[in-house]
């Protein structure tokens, strides 16, 4: 558990903000000089607040109040940068090592060989890093920072110098460890895509204030927060997993707590977790007691029932719609409202396109 | 091709010069971190104090030298009298003599490559659980490396041309302090000696040749291995 209440002024910006993050992937999410990266220098004790607390596991790192101030090589936070900074006079290997042989004995964390296996590093040990792309310099930096057996992960917009097909190779490795470390991480970006598949918590950033905070699907399926609910992918992040697979039909189908999805298909074991952004403008709503199937082509029609009708701007609607335990919002014109008559306890059908549904 | 005593002079030359490299390095590096990333008061004072044997006359440098190293000098005298060490008119004097006039230029190498230095590197050693002393001597001194050899390489290649502050603070001493230049000049000053001068002179000229295509040569390859080319 990571506790962080800071305040700091750089120049005009003045960064105030405080929140918890408990185990698992916490994800701080704002706009560029929302202050996210100001906070995990502070965490990773590279940025001294004028005042504040950041405390691991209720150990302080950090405490003014207290006259506190651990130096970043003692906090074993390891950090994963955006530009990588590998050491240019090593090869991989040495890099690699160059944690390992810090980390203080008995540490636990994965080994070497494990931690190659697990970024795919094997034909990259003898390379210098002038010689490697940019996806294979992140993946280095972090086994490197892994390999320095850290109490807690520090990754500052890690894949934000890479384009999209090199971001693609790297983020499955992030969430591989994710789904095995169970390391702690503090990841800071500004992509939505890589908050929807990394983030168990949310942190909402926004001129130097903590927004909102709070578990992902929590967060997106709210509607007051125009760092999520304004944008042209609003919608609902739902955790799914892989429970079955029609490539003749090209479909995948999948569950999440409350329905079943079918959506293009893609390739994925069974079984498998994946977190699907439904965007609430990928939804609409039918009054229920139509045979449907036979005349839509969406594919997805699950019972639902109306909880909210709420106002955005003055055109259009958000529906807050239950689906089993699941939540799900729905953008639709004010007009329609009025023409279906909608009202918060009806029964409605949820229609969500089965090709838009958790494309980028 | 030479005589004994001219070899003398060569031999002298560069052991006088590659004493003094070695005299200056440690303290030019401390002073071109100091200058690079200190903030001090006195910095500007240091940094003018560093770089004054580029601009006032060698005579005066190896004046100044003697004044203070000299038998009667507030440092000479002591060092005579408790250590037995004599430094004027000696061969470890024409080396503190070239030391002194080479040290900006080993300084100034070594801040260029500091300027060029990436300090995010040694906060990302800091998070790997790197101290101080470890993230200076396992990246700030590899990644200094390029400079510090360019700067002893063009020291050591511009001492061994080093007159007024030998001539001036250790004398003209065959076999003591009389380097290759002062050599030349003692040549040209005796009657049928321009043959014995064109030689040295020629050597003179190969010695600086090599040392700044060496320079060129050793800081490339360093670039190149440090992945900066």
């Amino acid at each position: 558990m990571l506790e962080v209440s800071l305040r700091h002024r750089l120049g005009a910006f003045a960064l105030e903000a405080a929140f918890a993050a408990p185990p698992g992937v916490t994800v701080l999410f704002g706009p560029s000089g929302s202050g996210k990266s100001s906070i995990l220098a502070a965490v990773a004790g590279l940025l001294r607040p004028a005042a504040g607390r950041v405390a691991l596991d209720g150990a302080p790192l950090t405490d003014t109040a207290r006259g506190v101030f651990l130096p970043p090589e003692r906090r074993r936070c390891a950090t994963v940068f955006q530009e990588g900074r590998l050491f240019p006079h090593l090869s991989v290997a040495s890099n690699l090592r160059y944690g390992l042989r810090r980390a203080p004995r008995g540490a636990a964390g994965p080994g070497f060989a494990e931690v190659v296996a697990l970024l795919g590093l094997e034909a990259l040990l003898e390379r210098r890093p002038a010689r490697l792309s940019g996806g294979e310099k992140q993946r280095v930096a972090l086994g490197r920072a892994l390999l320095a057996r850290p109490r807690l992960l520090l990754l500052d917009e890690p894949l934000a110098a890479l384009d999209a097909p090199r971001r693609q190779e790297v983020l499955p490795f992030l969430e591989a460890l994710r789904d095995r470390a169970g390391l702690p991480m503090l990841y800071v970006t500004h992509a939505l895509d890589e908050a929807d598949r990394l983030a168990d918590t949310l942190v909402l950033l926004e001129a130097g204030q903590v927004r909102a905070a709070g578990p992902l699907a929590a967060l997106t399926a709210r509607t007051d927060l125009p760092l999520l609910a304004a944008r042209r992918d609003a919608g609902v992040v739902l955790p799914c997993h892989v429970a079955a697979q029609d490539p003749a039909a090209g479909l995948t189908l999948l569950d999440f707590p409350g329905g079943r999805l079918r959506v293009s298909w893609r390739e994925a074991p069974l079984g498998q977790p994946l977190r699907l952004r439904v965007r609430a403008r990928d939804v609409a709503v039918a009054l229920p007691g139509v045979a449907l199937s036979g005349v839509l082509s969406t594919g997805n029609a699950l019972p639902a029932t109306l909880r909210a009708v709420e106002r955005r701007g003055d055109a259009e609607c958000f529906l807050r719609l239950a689906v089993g335990e699941s939540t799900l919002l729905a953008r639709v014109t004010r007009e329609a409202v009025a023409r279906l008559g909608l009202r918060p306890g009806q029964a409605v059908v949820a229609l969500v396109s089965a090709v838009s549904a958790g494309q980028g | 091709m030479l005589s004994p005593e001219e070899w003398e002079a060569v031999r002298l030359s560069l052991s006088v010069s590659l004493r003094a490299v070695a005299f200056s390095l440690p303290p030019a590096i401390l002073v071109a971190l100091a200058l690079a990333r200190g903030r001090f008061p006195g910095r500007t004072l240091l940094d003018a104090v560093v770089h004054l044997p580029l601009v006032v006359p060698p005579v005066v440098t190896g004046w100044a030298l003697l004044m203070v190293f000299g038998l009667r000098g507030p440092v000479g005298a002591p060092l005579a009298e408790w250590f037995g060490i004599r430094l004027a008119f000696t061969s470890a004097g024409a080396a503190l003599a070239t030391a002194v006039m080479t040290f900006p230029l080993i300084v100034r190498a070594i801040r260029l490559s500091l300027d060029g230095l990436d300090r995010g590197l040694e906060e990302a050693a800091a998070t790997l659980g790197a101290g101080r002393l470890d993230r200076f001597l396992t990246v700030t001194l590899p990644m200094m490396a390029p400079g510090i050899l360019s700067g002893a390489v063009v020291a050591f290649a511009a001492g061994l041309g080093e007159f007024g502050a030998i001539i001036t603070f250790a004398s003209n001493v065959p076999g003591e302090t009389q380097t290759l230049p002062l050599a030349i000049y003692t040549a040209t000053q005796v009657p049928g000696g321009e043959a014995t001068a064109a030689r040295l002179a020629g050597i003179a000229f190969a010695l600086a040749i090599t040392g700044l295509l060496s320079a060129d040569l050793l800081s490339r390859r360093l670039a190149r291995l440090l992945g900066r080319a």
